[in-house]
């Protein structure tokens, strides 16, 4: 089994964690730049961060043979801090590199009139760069702020193929399936989606468009929960093809889109990566651990 | 790099040669345009041999200096910024560039590959630069961090010419700490003890 989590914040976790996930199969990842748990009071923060992630991060998750991307953005809650205003014209210096494979997590966190404007302006930003979005929904009111999120995706012009609605269950997903945008779920150890409500999920809706994510943090979580939604789909009765689409071939597609993926590490940089890589089950040039 | 890499490459030199302002845009998106990866299948990371992006990223820098369209100040300037706002990879290629285009100015770039802890920029950092422009004590302590970090000896720089009395000392001092905690000793620390040859008594 690969996997591709498309959504996990590698910075809060631990070299044993990139070990336990590549033995379980885990050979690329996408960490979203998010917020850290509590407030960060100044843009320089921010400018450190995204160094980190286009840095020292990606260089750690190699040593394990993990190729590592990341989305950059000004995350929903910390949007409506007025002195972290300047953090989006930090962002496109950024987005012109390989590897920052979207613009994200954006989206809404209370409803404000702060995130909103902030989302709109990275959507078009996601425009300007020609790379997808992925799009945080919140934890309180998840369903209004969904059905807002996706008028404001409509209204923006982008192609809802680039778009990635996370976060969603049985209440949202619906919304997100009639809309054209990838519907991305994050699987957790209490909250939000378990494996098994998942698998029920992809009974009901197909696996098109169906993107599987650990989102582990600096919370509770658990970055083996792709690895264990892949086992609940088999124990279900879903076969390799299926699992490998999920949990491979699907975020590769969305991602590929930005043109800056980094797997197809020893090839032809100009190529399309998921032409390339779909039917790898090894990256190359990486360092054992 | 091959002819298909040389002939992706012209155009953009072309481009940063007539507008150097379009190097902040271009050289981030070398690997995508030009293509990246191992120039010598041996050496995967590019730690003694620079990879295809690192060659097209220094080509690219090595137009914009040829174009004399900056002066040397504002290519110190343009050069720092790439390197500041960079990915690991684009803060390779900076140091990788230095070893053909020697702009003054930017022995502070090396020296913060050298702090790093990531092999290919502490190897890139040895390079030509380092070896025409580092004080003895830094680049004795480059050499230091290669043989700590696993960066190969042949990716510093003229080496053998520099080996004196002090990298002996150190190297051997690392050799000691090493057998003492049961760890191999990089084959390389060995080449360098056996290159030196301590002066004859009276004649330090």
């Amino acid at each position: 089994m690969r996997i591709f989590d498309p959504h996990i914040h590698m910075t809060s976790r631990t070299t044993d964690d990139y070990q336990v996930m590549y033995d379980a199969g885990v050979r690329a990842v996408t960490e979203p730049a998010f917020w850290l748990g509590q407030p960060r009071t100044s843009v320089g923060s921010f400018k450190d961060y995204f160094d980190g992630l286009v840095g020292w991060e990606r260089f750690r998750a190699a040593q394990f043979g993990i190729r590592h991307h990341c989305t950059v953005a000004l995350n929903p809650k910390e949007a409506n801090d007025p002195r972290l205003a300047g953090v989006l014209d930090l962002l496109p210096r950024y987005l012109a590199k390989d590897g920052v494979v979207a613009v994200g997590e954006t989206g809404f966190d209370s409803m404000t009139e702060a995130e909103e404007t902030i989302f709109v302006r990275h959507l078009g930003l996601a425009a300007e760069h020609g790379l997808p979005v992925l799009v945080h929904t919140p934890h309180r009111d998840k369903a209004e702020g969904t059905r807002r999120s996706l008028e404001l995706v409509a209204a923006s012009g982008l192609p809802p193929e680039m778009v990635l609605i996370d976060h969603l269950n049985e209440v949202t997903v619906g919304l997100v399936a009639e809309s054209g945008c990838w519907m991305g779920f994050s699987i957790y150890p209490d909250t939000k989606m378990d494996e098994h409500r998942m698998v029920k999920v992809l009974a009901e809706y197909g696996l098109d468009r169906m993107i599987v994510n650990s989102a582990a943090d600096w919370g509770r979580s658990d970055p083996l929960k792709t690895a264990k939604t892949g086992a609940a789909m088999r124990e279900a009765g879903f076969d390799e093809d299926a699992v490998d689409r999920v949990l491979w071939r699907n975020p590769v597609a969305f991602y590929a889109q930005s043109g800056r993926l980094l797997l197809d590490e020893a090839g032809d940089g100009a190529a399309d990566a998921t032409a390339t890589f779909e039917g790898n089950s090894i990256l190359r040039g990486q360092r054992p651990a | 790099m091959s002819a298909e890499h040389t002939e992706r490459l012209f155009p953009l030199a072309a481009e940063v040669a007539a507008d150097p302002s379009r190097l902040r845009v271009l050289f981030p998106a070398v690997g995508r345009l030009v293509g990246r990866g191992p120039t010598d299948p041996d050496d995967p990371e590019g730690l003694r041999v620079p990879r295809i992006e690192d060659r097209a990223r220094a080509a690219l820098v090595a137009a914009v200096a040829a174009s004399s369209r900056l002066s040397p100040t504002e290519l110190t300037t343009m050069l720092t910024e790439l390197y500041e706002d960079g990915d690991g990879d684009e803060k390779r290629a900076v140091l990788r560039a230095l070893d053909d285009v020697d702009i003054p100015g930017l022995l502070g770039l090396v020296e913060d590959g050298l702090r790093s802890n990531d092999p290919r920029l502490v190897a890139a950092a040895m390079g030509r630069y380092a070896d025409r422009h580092l004080g003895a004590d830094v680049w004795r302590h480059g050499v230091l961090k290669c043989l700590f970090v696993g960066v190969p000896l042949d990716a510093v720089a003229a080496w053998t010419g520099r080996v004196d009395d002090e990298l002996a000392r150190m190297t051997a001092a690392f050799v000691a700490e090493r057998e003492a905690a049961g760890r191999p000793v990089p084959e390389d620390a060995r080449r360098i003890l056996a290159l030196y040859r301590p002066h004859p008594e009276g004649e330090r």
